[in-house]
Order: structure tokens, then C-alpha cells, then sequence
């Protein structure tokens, strides 16, 4: 068993309860930080602790807050990301929906370390019934005197509001989510000036994801050192994956980072193995936007060396090789999967959340789309597969925010990796309408029973 | 005429009060579910007026941010919608079958509604539920791990519910 910081007392019987959570040691970390501890020393806390941005960037946590503008007489805020989108990642969602108190408890210590009286909590539109649950704790948070003016003698007065979007993807990115927090459309807004000098209402501000702002808890509690420790290199702390797609066992579940991919979806303990007795294809390690591997670089690194899952050893290779951590949305897929298929669901995704500012991001999406449709559907052309590498290439890095790289990352992998599948699918038309491609060269390196 | 009736007022109240002073537009996405909620399932251009004049911004402010998203339904739905995933993670657990399936025994396409008015079909992307997939929101809940016979049960429900209601 691993080491558990976030989700160890997640299966306690009514933990969503406060005075469950409180008897099982919860806001602790509230009474350590607000009566031993400045502001900055939190922060420096956070800093030594290594941790970095589990929404998916990996910015580290502590640099980020540092950045925060201090302007006299200017109120600052703090935002937690809770717009959880990204397709397969649904781990801030366990975490709210079944632990609520700790997120309540890591915003309160966080809002003091940056000096935020009013924090808000931006979550996805869908996740309704959530924003009860949270509006539950909050009040409970309240009527024990761990909300309101000046929070167990302090002088340290906050309140933490839920407010719901209402379906947009791209309100994950930080600048979008500030608008839409100031009720416009979520398109993002050119930085500089960065959120931390001007962000909600031109007043600096930090935004920072569900499960980021939940680790503070266990960093104020053990101290940045320990939890530094834990993890290797600069993967430090525990990471939420969350797993789904072909495998026995889908579900959230807390790692340590120095676990191997192969342990990770072989154990019984994680994904316990391909679902049906199937062999493993492709994963998307890190939410729809990363690149997909073929098993065999999966498990592997292009060097023949184990590939773990942590921040390093995912991106070991670069695009041409490797992927990345991303969020956490671990898909697998088995053998009988469709990869054009899978690519191609992705490309309406991002065409659909594009939020239309920048050309190349609504134009290229909306291509991307319609040509691997045809060529899934047995009507594509040799030459489309150039076209899409041509599109994808003209997006990247082409855009006000990373949607862009976000949609043409998959496409390109997808070619990169699995171009013979493509191929088949354009010189096989009728074929590829009744039967998969398969495995070809990729066949998962582990033996699987039949 | 759409007006809140006093328990929506004090809602209303208690959405924009969580915003510093003049920033009540702050508040328009939240009073767009409410108004949602309020008036039928649906933002008709008086109720998005309304919104407007309530908050004190311009229609057009309420118009750009109702065409954004995709939760704010610019028509009338059925009583009943079902939104179905049909993203990558749920498409790898069987989505399409389950999207094909509500079609044939509905009799309507997504983004259709039937004729008696009780169901509205609409495909949806990712909702953050990909390993309980496949899966649909209907109302503020999720429905996970579908299959053909939970959907049959699903829709037998949603019949017996509104059968009580009437």
C-alpha cells in the first residue's frame, strides 16, 4: 500500500459530516497555520514542499502563490479551479463529492497564506448536486468558527462562495474562468498581466485546481520537508489518477508517483489488469490532451528503461516518445479499441469547446473534425493524413491559450503512433466499416492469460 | 409575464450579495440556472430580459453569455432530458450503443424531443464521469454504468414519476 495523504480517511463512514471529519483529525492544519504561523511562512512551507499544479500544467504551487501583487488597499483573491473538464479526469469530483472538508479546510490555511477574505470556488455546471454538498461543509465550516470574522482570534476574516458555471471546457484555463467568474463568456484573456497582479476584477489573484489547494493540508500538517519526501525527484507528494477506459477497475485512486506504469494497471490494488481478458493497445496517461502511446512505449521508455508514473518519466522522450502527467485522467485502451475512432471523438470535443477567438483554434478544430470523420467513416484520402499533421502543427502554439495545443496534441500522437492504423482505414474502407485494426506491432509486452 | 416569485427573490439576493459591490453581473451565471430553473427548463429572450434588467446590464450582455454554454437551453425541452457522453472514455465503454439505443426506442434523434413532450434526447461532452461510463445527466443528478435494461428502467421511472405528478 502506498503512502495516503488526501483520500486516507475517504472511506470513513460519513467523513462528509464536519464532526466526522473533525474527531477523524480534520482542521488541524487550520489551528497550526493561523496560530503559529505569517502568511509568508505558509507559503515558504509550500514552496519546500516541491508541490506543483495537479490541474494539469504542474506549475509549481508555492512560486505561484509568491507571485501574488500586493497593492495597498486592494483586496486579493482566491479562486479554486473546480471546472474539472478535461476528458478523463474525474478526481476532484471524488474529492469534493466524498471529502468535502478537506478541500473547505485547504482553502481556509491557503486564503490566509495570500490574504483572500473572499474566496471562491468555481465549479463545472454539471457537477450540480456538488455545490450542495460544498454549501453543506461551508456552513458547517461556519458554525464552528473556522469561516467568518476573525477565524479562532486571528483577525484573519474569510468566506468561501460556490459559484456553478454552466458547461464550457475552457473555463478550466484560469483567464477564462475569471471571466466567466465576472459573469462574460470564458474566453480567455491575453497575459501579461497575469491573474496574479490583475485577475478577478482587475485584483490579484491565484487560481488553483481542487486537488492543489487539498495537499496544502497534509503540508501544513507534516511540514514541506516530509512531504517532500514522499515521491521522488521533483514529483514530490501523492498524485489523484483517475482511471477509466478498458480496465477492470476504474476509479480514483492516490499514488505516490514511484510506482511503474505496468504496476499501476497489472495490480490488483489499481486498474487490476485489461477488462475481459484483453490485451492492452494505447493509454492516454494524462487527460485527453496528452499524447497517446502504444503499450509497448507505455510500459517502456525508448531506452528500454521502466517508465513510472510520475511528472518525469511520463514526458521521458519528449512528444516523440513520451507524454505527460497532465490531470491525472488515466484512459486505457484495449485491443479491439479503434484509435482514429478514439482521436476522432476527442477532435469534436475540442472542436466543441473551442471557445472561437483565435482562427487557427476554430478554424483547425472544426477541420480536424470533419476529416477524421470521413476517414473513420471509409471515405478519407491518403493525402488527409498529411493535411491533419499540417492543421494540428498550425494550431500549436498558434493560440491565446493552450486549447490549441490541447487539440492538436492528440491528432498528432495518434499519427505519430498509430499512422499505419490511419492508413488501413483509407485503403480498407468497407473492412475497417465491419472490423478493428488490432494490436499490429504495439502487443502489450505482458503475458495475459487467455 | 416571468417574474421570481419571493423564495427565488431572496435567492436571487443571496447570488449577488457574494459579490464585492457593482460587480453584480458576477452573478449571471448562477441566476441563468435559476431563471432556468424557474421558467419552464428553458431561457426564453423575455426571460433573458428579465435577467437583464434585474442586474442591471444590457440584454445583449445576457444574450452573449446564454449562447455560450452549453447548459442554458435557448428552447423548450421535454420534461425528461436525458444528455448522454459520447466522448472517448465513455465511446471505449459502449456510449454509442447506449445514444442508438435511447434513439430507436424514443423515436428521436439527439436534439429532438418526443411528440408527447416527456423526453428530450441530447448527446453531450465529457461530464466528468468517465469511469462510470457509459453515462447521461438527467436533472442535477448523474446516471452511471448504463446499460439497455437501466435505461429501460430509467425511462419506465420517468413515466411512473409523471404519471404521480399529473
Amino acid at each position: 500500500m502506498g503512502v495516503k495523504l488526501l483520500l486516507e480517511k475517504a472511506h470513513v463512514e460519513n467523513i462528509r459530516l464536519y464532526d466526522v471529519y473533525r474527531r477523524e483529525g480534520g482542521y488541524r492544519s487550520v489551528e497550526k497555520a493561523l496560530k503559529t504561523m505569517s502568511p509568508d511562512a505558509i507559503v515558504e512551507e509550500v514552496k519546500k514542499s516541491g508541490l506543483r499544479g495537479r490541474g494539469g500544467a504542474g506549475f509549481p504551487a508555492g512560486m505561484k502563490w509568491s507571485f501574488i501583487a500586493k497593492p495597498e488597499g486592494v483586496p486579493r483573491h482566491l479562486v479554486c479551479n473546480a471546472d474539472e473538464s478535461e476528458p478523463g479526469t474525474f478526481k476532484d469530483r471524488y474529492l469534493m463529492e466524498f471529502i468535502p472538508h478537506l478541500l473547505i479546510e485547504g482553502l481556509i490555511v491557503s486564503s490566509y497564506a495570500l490574504g483572500s477574505n473572499d474566496t471562491y470556488i468555481y465549479i463545472r455546471g454539471e457537477y450540480a448536486w456538488i455545490v450542495d454538498i460544498l454549501e453543506q461543509a461551508i456552513t458547517e465550516a461556519k458554525n464552528n468558527g473556522w469561516l467568518g470574522k476573525n477565524i479562532l482570534g486571528s483577525g484573519f476574516d474569510c468566506n468561501i462562495h460556490v459559484q456553478r458555471g454552466a458547461g464550457a471546457y475552457i473555463c478550466g484555463e484560469e483567464t477564462a474562468l475569471i471571466e466567466s467568474l465576472e459573469g462574460k463568456r470564458g474566453n480567455p484573456r491575453i497575459k501579461p498581466p497575469f491573474p496574479a497582479v490583475k485577475g478577478v476584477w482587475d485584483r490579484p489573484t491565484v487560481v488553483n485546481n481542487v486537488e492543489t489547494l487539498s495537499a496544502v493540508v497534509p503540508i501544513i500538517n507534516m511540514g514541506g520537508e516530509e512531504y517532500a519526501k514522499i515521491g521522488v525527484g521533483r514529483s514530490t507528494g501523492t498524485k489523484l489518477i483517475s482511471a477509466c477506459g478498458n480496465i477492470n477497475k476504474p476509479g480514483v485512486y492516490e499514488i505516490d508517483m514511484t510506482i511503474s506504469v505496468e504496476e499501476f494497471i497489472y495490480s490488483d490494488e489499481y486498474c487490476g489488469g485489461i477488462a475481459n481478458g484483453k490485451r492492452l493497445k494505447a493509454c492516454i496517461p494524462g487527460g485527453s490532451s496528452v499524447p497517446i502511446l502504444p503499450a509497448n512505449l507505455l510500459l517502456k521508455t525508448a531506452k528500454g528503461e521502466t517508465r513510472y508514473m510520475n511528472y518525469e518519466s511520463l514526458s521521458d522522450g519528449g512528444f516523440a516518445t513520451g507524454s505527460m502527467m497532465g490531470s491525472g485522467g488515466f484512459i486505457v485502451l484495449d485491443e479491439d479499441q479503434c484509435v482514429v475512432k478514439n482521436t476522432y471523438t476527442l477532435a469534436r470535443f475540442y472542436r466543441h469547446e473551442s471557445c472561437g477567438q483565435c482562427s487557427p483554434c476554430r478554424e483547425g478544430t472544426g477541420w480536424m473534425e470533419k476529416i477524421l470523420h470521413n476517414i473513420e467513416c471509409g471515405k478519407g484520402k491518403m493525402t488527409d493524413i498529411d493535411l491533419l499533421w499540417d492543421i494540428q502543427r498550425k494550431i500549436e502554439g498558434n493560440t491565446i491559450c493552450p486549447l490549441g495545443d490541447a487539440a492538436a496534441w492528440p491528432v498528432a500522437a495518434a499519427i505519430r503512433h498509430f499512422r499505419d492504423e490511419f492508413e488501413w482505414h483509407v485503403l480498407h474502407p468497407e473492412e475497417a466499416q465491419k472490423r478493428n485494426y488490432g494490436l499490429a506491432h504495439y502487443a502489450d509486452p505482458i503475458h495475459v492469460p487467455v | 409575464m416571468v417574474k421570481f416569485n419571493e423564495q427565488q427573490l431572496a435567492e436571487f439576493n443571496r447570488l449577488v450579495a457574494r459579490y464585492p459591490e457593482g460587480k453584480q453581473k458576477s452573478a449571471l451565471l448562477p441566476v441563468l440556472h435559476l431563471a432556468q430553473e424557474s421558467f419552464g427548463g428553458w431561457l426564453s429572450a423575455e426571460t433573458m430580459d428579465y435577467v437583464a434588467e434585474l442586474l442591471k446590464i444590457k440584454p445583449i450582455e445576457v444574450y452573449e453569455v446564454a449562447t455560450f454554454y452549453s447548459m442554458y437551453n435557448l428552447k423548450p425541452i421535454g420534461k425528461y432530458m436525458f444528455e448522454v457522453c459520447q466522448t472517448g472514455p465513455c465511446m471505449l465503454r459502449g456510449s454509442d450503443d447506449i445514444i442508438q439505443y435511447i434513439q430507436d426506442k424514443l423515436g428521436i434523434k439527439p436534439g429532438e424531443t418526443t411528440a408527447d413532450g416527456m423526453f428530450t434526447l441530447k448527446t453531450v461532452e465529457c461530464l466528468g464521469a468517465c469511469g462510470y461510463a457509459p453515462m447521461m445527466q438527467m436533472g442535477k443528478h448523474y446516471r452511471e454504468h448504463l446499460t439497455r435494461e437501466k435505461v429501460d428502467a430509467i425511462i419506465e421511472e420517468c413515466r411512473k414519476n409523471a404519471a404521480t405528478n399529473n
